[in-house]
């Protein structure tokens, strides 16, 4: 026997219900603290959905917050937010700040504005260079929001339709719900940590939708199996079953994704790194929540086993007629 | 023994080879662009080449695919507008031009309406007060043959304006069916407007599209920044010619009722008092070209259409001797005495300009002004650093991860494991392919959609070799282990993908930009990862077992 790397034993008899009230509840409770965090500190939104300009600038000495503040005194604008930014791509004279600028009345700030804080920029620092600029107007703003949240709506309901044509509707309502814990809580992390929250985070969260739900339907693919094999064991124990004989290849998926997306987190740069950080975030909760909150869900709701053909090998479903 | 039909052999492997063939010019990315550059540059000249053109033709063989993978704007570096048409602009122009039609019109029931003035109305609507109520009906009547049939497919049957009339006031609107009717043309013109211009400019593969109803998103890479893209876009050319009335030196001198004051563009300090009513306008241009005039100055000369013609011939028949403003964007370039009647429809427009200045002049004139204004709703400049950096960091990133990902499927499956790196790299290779065949467009989150499809790729692989060896542990044979791995781990592998790509379809449809360029190297990756994974692996392990023969498998 070649040796493998096995990141679980090939034989695992865990009781995943044995802490379920520990870990399901625990999965409650940071869904309800994730969404008074939402509520209560707000997301740090980017200008995608707030409306404003930001500015990156690029110079070849560290120029501290306070210096960028003085230099922008006086011009007429608004909230000024300046953050400096780091990434280990950076070379020694690479000093790198991302400025958000919002206009002091009226909607955008204007070119005027813009040509006199570059201006300002230059002469303070004579090697600063502005290397990109983005303007949103409030108009376009508005209808980010509307939008990223249909788009999570729609995702949502295109996942559970399909689910439901496959499985039974409790599967897909437990699925689902295992998605939205997913997706709530990393919006969590986002408000808890004031981390940027704009457009490419919101494609984050919808990849996160989509391949999240990946683990969830490979335990509930062999928990269909296993219903029809074990007709007269409860279902709880099938679940347990189920969830072990599958636990080899759920760690194993998790962690190619883990492994490519983490490689993006640490050296794909820092203008993607909230985008790859909210799929790492949503890929980990995932994984545990396939493991440990779609399938509490489907135990909770129940299962009607006695609608089941007896004997047969197809599924119990029109479309369900691939067996795995 | 496995057996997979040869027909079925033949088509994986014709797929990859294909695949990889288109995938190939973006391995000499910089020598191909240069090909490719030469290539429409000798096109539109129209077939002279330059030696350096010659040259950069032949670093890459014409016989070969050239269809790279296009860098988006945050790759690349350039500008992005988002400008938003004002379309009820044109409603007012429409209103202003028919004013002066209403009151010759009323001229002749002047005797039953009494006096007429046009009164305080918002956009797209005149409104006209007569001083006798009772002269009401016959002023709508002299009114009525001003409206005419709307030409558009949908609006047929409808008449282009509505009239109406209470009391002492004429309320003339633009009809639902013409104002769609005048939308359709003004996003049209203003969208062939924007390309001529942004063409004339010489940049590289604009993007120039309409989105949603009054929206235009305009991305050129390259461009050092957006407020360079608007000064090439945002230039009206709203050219003119106008009745002198006189000149001052006051700018805010009472021009009186119907004229305008208009600054010279030369002289400072002079301004001329015109008819504010044009006696022709750019409009009615069909053609303009740099030139020269007598004295060898540049100049711009253009031709008008019929209308133009006639209406210039008969205005300069009427008025020699006296002089003409030519006006272009509000200022007077020139204010020539008309010498005699000009008949042929042609004339030249000097002042002095360079050869540069003529030459843009004639461009702009050409592609004609935009019929209406526009607000820019969003403004993006990258620079060409960030863009390289962000490159760099993509492939760092990618290389990276295919490692990672690479030396965790051999150290869990062994061979299997090599097999699966194969089809993983043959799959990166085919997203490429396609990308190019459709003329993709690879963004920033794109990199992160081919680093993220890197890991997603193997899942599959995965699951069926997974299966596998659950399929020995039951003592079945080999080749039938292999056979039910692929066969039952195929509906989680199916479920799995499907709803990735429901995700990715969303993100097409709700995206824009770089999301969108996510979601289609996402959507790419869902369909090839299927295929690499499924059938390029099952023939690689065909082939390998059917030559190794072995005794027991371990995956």
């Amino acid at each position: 026997m070649a040796w493998r790397l096995r990141l679980a034993p090939e034989k695992t008899n865990i009781n995943f219900f044995k802490a379920q009230w520990l870990t399901f509840g625990g999965s409650a409770l940071l869904m309800v603290l994730s969404i008074v965090a939402w509520a209560v500190m707000g997301l740090n939104y980017g200008i995608d959905f707030k409306g404003g300009t930001t500015l990156r600038t690029e110079s070849a000495v560290s120029i501290d917050t306070g210096a960028y503040r003085s230099a922008l005194e006086g011009l007429g604008l608004g909230d000024v937010a300046i953050s400096e930014v780091f990434d280990p791509a950076f070379g020694p004279d690479q000093h790198v700040a991302s400025i958000r600028l919002s206009a002091e009345e009226g909607d955008q700030v204007t070119e005027a504005q813009l040509a006199s804080v570059r201006a300002a920029l230059v002469a303070m620092e004579p090697t600063l260079k502005v290397i990109s600029v983005e303007t949103v107007g409030p108009k376009v703003s508005g209808e980010l929001v509307t939008s990223s949240l249909l788009a999570v709506a729609v995702t949502s309901l295109g996942i559970l339709a399909y689910i439901w044509m496959r499985f039974e509707w409790q599967f897909a309502v437990g699925g689902v719900v295992a998605l939205l814990h997913d997706v709530i809580i990393t919006v969590g992390i986002f408000a808890v940590f004031q981390l940027k929250f704009d457009l490419t985070i919101v494609a984050a969260l919808l990849t996160t939708l989509g391949y999240s739900i990946n683990d969830t339907v490979v335990v509930f693919d062999r928990l269909r199996e296993n219903l029809i094999k074990y007709k007269t064991m409860p279902l709880r124990d099938v679940m347990n079953l189920s969830v072990n004989e599958t636990l080899g290849r759920t760690l194993a998926t998790a962690m190619t994704t883990l492994l490519a997306v983490g490689s993006m987190l640490v050296f794909g740069g820092d203008v993607i790194r909230g985008f790859s950080f909210a799929i790492f975030a949503g890929i980990i909760l995932g994984t545990y929540s396939s493991v440990y909150v779609a399938k509490n869900l489907v135990l909770f709701i129940g299962l009607d086993r006695s609608e089941k053909p007896k004997g047969g090998a197809k599924g119990d479903h029109e479309f369900a007629n691939i067996d795995a | 023994m496995l057996h997979t039909p040869l027909w079925k052999r033949v088509l994986v492997w014709a797929a990859v080879v294909l695949g990889l063939y288109l995938a190939m010019p973006n391995l000499f990315y910089s020598r191909v662009e240069t090909h490719n550059d030469a290539a429409s540059e000798i096109e539109k000249s129209g077939g002279g080449a330059t030696p350096e053109q010659e040259a950069a033709l032949a670093a890459w063989p014409s016989l070969l695919p050239s269809s790279l993978v296009n860098l988006g704007l945050d790759l690349r570096g350039g500008a992005h507008l988002l400008a938003e048409v004002q379309l009820a602009d044109v409603y007012k122009q429409r209103m202003d031009s028919l004013w002066p039609e209403a009151r010759d019109a009323l001229k002749a029931v002047r005797d039953q309406t009494g006096g007429i003035k046009r009164a305080q109305a918002p956009n797209g609507v005149l409104k006209i007060a007569i001083s006798n109520p009772e002269g009401m009906q016959a002023a709508l009547e002299a009114l009525q043959p001003l409206a005419s049939p709307v030409v558009s497919l949908t609006g047929a049957g409808s008449s282009n304006y509505e009239i109406s009339g209470a009391g002492t006031e004429i309320t003339i609107v633009l009809s639902e069916a013409e104002k769609a009717a005048t939308d359709t043309r003004t996003m049209q013109q203003s969208l062939e407007i924007i390309r001529r211009r942004v063409d004339a400019a010489g940049t590289r593969e604009p993007s120039i599209q309409r989105q949603g109803a009054d929206r235009i998103l305009i991305e050129v890479p390259g461009i050092g920044s957006a407020e360079e893209l608007k000064a090439i876009i945002g230039t009206t050319a709203k050219l003119t010619f106008n009745t002198v009335v006189g000149t001052t030196q006051d700018a805010e001198a009472n021009p009186g009722p119907g004229n305008i004051v208009v600054k010279d563009a030369e002289r400072e300090g002079l301004y001329y008092i015109l008819d504010e009513a044009p006696v022709v306008s750019g409009d009615n241009l069909v053609d303009s070209q740099p030139s020269f005039d007598q004295n060898g100055q540049p100049a711009v000369s253009f031709r008008f259409d019929t209308t133009g013609a006639r209406k210039f011939g008969e205005y300069t028949g009427a008025h020699i001797g006296e002089p003409f403003a030519i006006m272009l964007d509000n200022t007077v370039i020139s204010a020539p005495t008309i010498q005699s009647a000009i008949t042929g429809g042609s004339g030249i427009i000097t002042g002095s300009f360079t050869i540069e200045e003529s030459t843009n002049l004639a461009v702009l004139l050409r592609a004609g002004a935009l019929p209406a204004g526009m607000k820019f709703l969003e403004e993006k400049t990258v620079g060409p650093e960030l863009g390289q950096d962000s490159i760099d960091a993509g492939r760092a990133a990618a290389v990276i991860g295919l490692i990672a990902v690479g030396v965790f499927m051999v150290a869990s499956y062994g061979l299997f494991g090599v097999f699966a790196n194969i089809a993983l790299l043959i799959n990166l290779g085919l997203i490429f392919g396609i990308l190019s065949l459709i003329g993709g467009t690879l963004t920033l989150p794109g990199i992160a959609g081919l680093v993220l499809t890197i890991g997603t790729a193997v899942d599959a692989n995965v699951l069926v070799y997974e299966r596998i060896r659950e399929e020995l542990r039951q003592a079945k044979s080999a080749a039938r282990a292999i056979e039910q791995g692929y066969e039952r781990a195929m509906s989680a592998i199916v479920d799995a993908n499907v709803t990735a790509m429901i995700t990715a379809l969303v993100l097409f449809y709700f995206g824009s930009g770089p999301v969108r360029g996510f979601a289609v190297t996402l959507a790419i990756g869902i369909v090839t990862s299927v295929f690499t994974a499924l059938y390029v692996t099952r023939l690689l392990i065909e082939i390998w077992y059917n030559r190794a023969q072995p005794k027991t498998l371990v995956v």
